[in-house]
């Protein structure tokens, strides 16, 4: 759509700006000016430069918790999309089939965070479980309490439980955009099953996996509540992400200057990512 | 939006005159017996979204069933429905005050923060989606910016930015903290269906000589009635599934029922079937709407871009 240049639009857009600058600015900033000072209370500040930055550059805690929280992304990432194409390739297009699976596979997408780690600690308990209880029952040594293997299982399995139906409905959202007359064309050339996926279903969902993988990755990359419902971030350190890293030092021991550098470390990552997401949608929209 | 949906119309027409001139070549129920032959159209399609579905519903099933027994059924045996159903624990949630008025107050700070970030983002999205100004792009993207933030980087700045304004424990506090994320995904949503809307009805709605508040109240808002639905409802949402900040910002009088769940469990030892029973109703503004929203569901998380 063309628009037409007209500055007075800064008048529409001033409440949200000066709300933002609020919520976001401020704060921002006085994390900025925590990284670079240390304090001993009584609110007495000195310069201290930037040592706090190479502390943490050169701590093993934060960068265990950086590789834990990759390797996690990377994980769930290789579950949940593969997993919702699939589902979504076998969604029903048409009939009372589809309003039934929309709504009951969006339910998960609609449970408070704490809620979901509730479920899943609950369900994969083996006293009082039925995942955990039945697990055990047929011979798999399973406590996900006292395991750190058995940890990380279960806050995949409910990752993947969680999130897998967001995949789902935003392939399926690129694959009912396809026109009949593509498939029919393709049945007519006498393509196989493959290629119509290969050549047709996977180009027309490319935009959407984007946005999927890219929304799936910064999500997990600061997942907090549900795991530390479930683990707390153990046993040891073993599920401790980066988030729930942060808030131990900033909240729990209230750190400031270490917690701030690592508050901005970790905005920088997340805002490359933004950026690789935004640059993604303008060219989609440049495309049309 | 707009070119988007016109482009794959026009695909649409394109290939479809097309397939009418092969198909005229084949007999309708020819045409009909191999699409039906198309994997996803067989007559076992209902196995994988059926499948998936009973596992997504088991964890579920699980904490509802947990709510209706008694302490003393959960903890002495596994019983796969409960054998003495007791509505004890939803009577406590609804008695006992530090119960109900976490309810009260999640609900409280939600709609307020939901009416403050719709309300704003409205004539933002407006500005973003028919005119170019001055940093506009720089704009919308560090709005993203914020919308993809750790909640985890803003907690402590928050906690110490409410304190010197002596808002800590108040509803405001926490409707405000979280327009942090629901602002930027209330404009780039609303941007999403505002742009769908054809620029002439504005053109034509000024020559008519409506002033631009008038045209935005009567004309422009019900035109894009579903996507305010839409961006009140995820507004809703994420604000109503946040635990981090909400918890952080409150101690007793806004204290969310998220935060309520937690700190009983840890306190009053594991009284498993109160807490089962405060989840399921943590899930039931999801449940009531979920119906209304069913179509627009990927678009809300997909921030408006499908």
């Amino acid at each position: 759509m063309d628009k037409t240049w007209n500055n007075k639009a800064w008048f529409l857009v001033l409440p949200v700006l000066v709300l933002v600058a609020f919520t976001a600015v401020i704060p921002l900033m006085t994390v900025v000016n925590y990284s670079v000072q240390d304090t001993f209370g009584n609110n007495v500040f000195t310069w201290a430069g930037t040592e706090w930055f190479e502390d943490l550059l050169s701590s093993g805690r934060f960068w265990e918790a950086m590789v834990r929280n990759l390797i996690f992304s990377f994980i769930i990432l290789a579950i949940e999309v593969p997993l919702g194409i699939f589902i979504a390739l076998n969604m029903p297009k048409k009939g009372w089939g589809v309003p039934v699976c929309l709504v009951l596979m969006s339910l998960p997408l609609l449970i408070p965070w704490n809620v979901v780690g509730t479920i899943w600690q609950v369900f994969g308990r083996n006293d009082i479980g039925l995942l955990g209880y039945y697990l055990n029952a047929i011979g798999i040594d399973y406590n996900y309490v006292q395991d750190p293997f058995d940890a990380w299982v279960t806050i995949i399995v409910m990752d993947v439980w969680h999130w897998t139906s967001l995949v789902v409905l935003l392939c399926y959202a690129g694959l009912v955009s396809i026109p009949d007359a593509f498939y029919q064309a393709a049945k007519i050339d006498g393509a196989s099953r493959w290629a119509v996926f290969r050549y047709i279903q996977l180009p027309k969902m490319q935009r959407v996996l984007l946005i999927a993988v890219l929304l799936r990755f910064m999500d997990s990359f600061m997942i907090y509540t549900e795991p530390f419902v479930v683990t707390g971030g153990g046993p040891g350190n073993s599920t401790t992400f980066l988030s729930i890293d942060l808030v131990k030092t900033a909240l729990g021991q209230f750190d400031l200057g270490p917690a701030a550098a690592m508050s901005l470390v970790y905005f920088l990552i997340i805002l490359l990512l933004s950026w690789v997401f935004y640059t993604v949608m303008t060219n989609y929209d440049a495309e049309r | 939006m707009a070119g988007a949906n016109e482009r794959t119309e026009r695909n649409a027409m394109n290939g479809s005159a097309a397939a009418e001139g092969l198909a005229s070549s084949l007999s309708q129920s020819e045409l009909d017996k191999r699409m039906r032959r198309r994997g996803e159209e067989s007559r076992w399609w209902w196995i994988v979204p059926t499948l998936y579905i009973i596992v997504l519903l088991l964890p579920i099933y699980w904490l509802i069933n947990m709510s209706f027994k008694t302490n003393a059924e959960i903890v002495n045996s596994l019983t796969l429905y409960p054998h003495a159903p007791t509505l004890a624990n939803y009577y406590t949630i609804f008695t006992e005050k530090v119960w109900y008025s976490g309810y009260i107050n999640s609900i409280t700070y939600v709609v307020m923060n939901m009416v403050i970030s719709v309300s704003v983002a409205l004539p933002a999205a407006y500005a973003f989606s028919r005119y170019r100004f001055l940093g506009d792009k720089h704009l919308f993207f560090w709005l993203l910016t914020n919308r993809m933030a750790p909640p985890a980087v803003f907690a402590l700045p928050f906690f110490q930015l409410y304190s010197a304004f002596g808002l800590i424990d108040t509803h405001i506090a926490v409707a405000l903290a979280h327009c942090l994320f629901n602002v930027p995904l209330a404009v780039w949503i609303l941007e999403g269906f505002m742009s769908g809307v054809p620029k002439e009805i504005d053109e034509t709605a000024y020559i008519d000589g409506y002033s631009f508040p008038r045209f935005f109240v009567k004309i422009f808002m019900p035109l894009i009635a579903s996507g305010i639905g839409v961006a009140c409802f995820f507004c809703f949402m994420f604000s109503w599934v946040e635990l981090l900040i909400a918890r952080t910002l409150t101690t007793t009088d806004a204290k969310p029922i998220a935060a309520t769940m937690t700190r009983t469990v840890s306190a009053s030892g594991m009284d498993w079937g109160l807490l089962a029973a405060a989840g399921v109703l943590t899930l039931i503004p999801g449940a009531l709407v979920i119906w209304f929203v069913r179509n627009y569901i990927a678009k809300g998380f997909a921030l408006g871009r499908v």
